[in-house]
């Protein structure tokens, strides 16, 4: 399924990501799963990992709403009035990872339910600065 | 918790005999070193018979970001110029927020290896040379730069996360966070030093004063919660949270003078001994143990609990990492003040205000103090400090018995967290 050639790093993650895949990997020596690639299994410390392919799928666990915005998110319009939603997303398959949450009303974040279904968003993956999105099922 | 903590202790016991910071606030044309100075000589000059500098033999420097804020590396070295210390050894130590809290644990432990008797230990940073937009990126450099800082993820808006997070599980509401702001300006508006040395009533009633003198409309503001629930005036940052529940952009520097203990009586009468010391790391929001808390600072809560032989019913003042007026609702659990989900209702109840019987943050916090990241480990070191020896002013806490006073300092959003317990001799 996977290119096991590429490297266990953000590079990869990322040029997956423009793919249209959402690759972590999992570790054979003790079957847990990373969203984030790396070549050193954080629980068990063994290297023998492997490249798993997400389904993207998966939760809001908790979210914010960003008015005072960085600069990279300034250039794309965002700011005070114009608030974008970020979030821990809970992957069907167990672990979280950080995304942007999009197709939600950031301006009205009292309605934005924790816990509802997400699924990752591959469209709108800028080429030049991939970022991991999410929108509502 | 995962992790078994071991139990540890220090080579030989380490005492703070002396305390300095320079004033917290925003200062055109000072740099670290001016502010560094500052600190230092108002240690110098409280410190009952004074330290000759010659006979500092090493330091430690907290600072998280000089890099970016002032253009200016390796600051360490700067710092011991113009002290005049050289030829001394001095180290930069940079752990995000919790950069000075770390350097104090490296003070600490060079005296009880045996290797020093006389150690400084400060922190400096100077920010507001930068404008909000360029601080907010150096503030977020502190997060996972390849799978945060991508997602959109600031350093408040982490915090805002968590804060969801914790209004989801529990009772936590947004007035449970405005009134931790409110009573922290309280107690910054009894601390000269603090950057905002003001009530949040009294910035209220500054603002309608000055619209009445330019014959402005004039805000009707019932009291301080009417105010800070107006979005004029206090403007959403990272939804749950407003500028209001943010600490503020600061320049400013603190230090103290550890010494081994068995010498701490040639230089005061009232040192403050270092009776428990932790610290442990944690992982980003994504991959933490739990949305609501940071694990590092019960594990570094825990380690340092069990070298003094103590345990959170036991400390009787306590200065807590409030970069955000969420992180002082966690930081009471996290440590064990309050059980999970009843930091909010302990102050709704008044129990961490100066008069309450948990009195969290009594210097004004990071919120009213000010948030120098790099200094603000240390001085939240000084306030305990203080406190203990009955030097804490218009803010000093009534208990007459007071002798067990805890720091705790995170870096980033938990990817650090230093407790250091002290007791008065």
């Amino acid at each position: 399924m996977a290119d096991d050639s590429r490297a266990f790093n953000a590079a990869s993650f990322y040029e997956y990501l423009k793919e249209g895949q959402l690759m972590g990997v999992h570790c054979r020596a003790c079957d847990k799963l990373s969203a984030e690639p790396r070549s050193m299994c954080p629980s068990c410390h063994s290297r023998d990992v492997e490249w798993h392919r997400f389904s993207g799928q998966g939760q809001l666990g908790t979210f914010t709403c960003i008015s005072v915005v960085p600069d990279v998110m300034a250039r794309q319009g965002y700011g005070r009035n114009n608030p974008y939603c970020s979030g821990i997303v809970m992957l069907e398959e167990g672990p979280r990872i950080s995304a942007k949450i999009l197709g939600v009303d950031a301006a009205n974040p009292q309605d934005i339910p924790t816990g509802m279904a997400l699924a990752a968003d591959f469209d709108e993956v800028d080429p030049e600065a991939p970022a991991l999105a999410f929108r509502p099922v | 918790m995962a992790a078994t903590i071991k139990k540890r202790q220090l080579g030989r016991e380490v005492s703070i005999v002396g305390a300095g910071m320079s004033q917290f606030g925003a200062f055109k044309g000072k740099t670290s070193r001016d502010l560094f100075v500052e600190a230092f000589q108002d240690m110098n000059e409280h410190l009952d018979q004074g330290v000759d500098v010659e006979d500092i033999e090493c330091g430690y420097i907290g600072n998280y970001s000089s890099d970016l804020f002032e253009g200016q590396g390796h600051t360490a070295p700067i710092m011991a110029d113009w002290l005049g210390m050289t030829p001394a050894p001095v180290t930069r130590i940079e752990n995000a927020c919790a950069s000075s809290g770390s350097a104090m644990r490296e003070g600490i432990m060079a005296i009880a290896s045996g290797l020093y008797d006389i150690v400084l230990v400060g922190g400096v940073e100077k920010m507001t040379d930068l404008p909000t937009e360029g601080v907010t990126d150096v503030l977020a450099s502190a997060a996972d730069g390849l799978y945060e800082v991508p997602a959109g993820l600031t350093f408040p808006g982490i915090y805002g996360a968590l804060a969801k997070a914790h209004m989801d599980r529990f009772e936590t509401n947004l007035s449970h966070l405005l009134k931790v702001g409110i009573k922290n300006h309280n107690n910054g508006a009894l601390n000269p030093k603090a950057q905002f040395n003001t009530t949040i009533r009294g910035m209220m009633e500054r603002r309608i004063a000055r619209s009445e003198q330019r014959g402005e409309p004039v805000p009707d503001w019932k009291d301080e919660m009417d105010f800070l629930n107006d979005p004029s005036a206090n403007p959403w940052i990272a939804w749950p949270l407003r500028l209001y529940d943010c600490a503020p952009i600061t320049d400013g520097a603190a230090c103290v003078l550890l010494v081994a203990s068995e010498i701490a009586d040639s230089f005061t009468d009232k040192p403050v001994q270092v009776v428990g010391t932790g610290q442990a790391t944690g992982r980003p929001l994504h991959d933490a143990e739990e949305l609501t808390s940071l694990s590092a600072a019960k594990y570094a809560a825990a380690q340092a609990y069990q070298m003094a032989g103590i345990g959170p019913q036991d400390i009787q003042v306590a200065e807590v990492h409030d970069c955000f007026t969420i992180a002082e609702i966690i930081a009471t659990e996290d440590l064990g003040f309050f059980a999970p989900g009843e930091g909010p209702h302990a102050v709704d109840q008044g129990r961490t205000a100066l008069n309450g019987d948990r009195p969290i943050n009594t210097s004004g916090g990071l919120k009213a103090k000010g948030h120098p990241v790099g200094a603000s480990g240390v001085a939240q070191i000084i306030e305990v400090f203080h406190q203990l020896r009955g030097e804490a002013g218009d803010r000093q806490l009534p208990n007459s018995n007071l002798e067990v006073g805890l720091a705790h300092n995170v870096g980033g959003t938990g990817g650090t967290c230093v407790v250091n317990i002290l007791r008065r001799s």
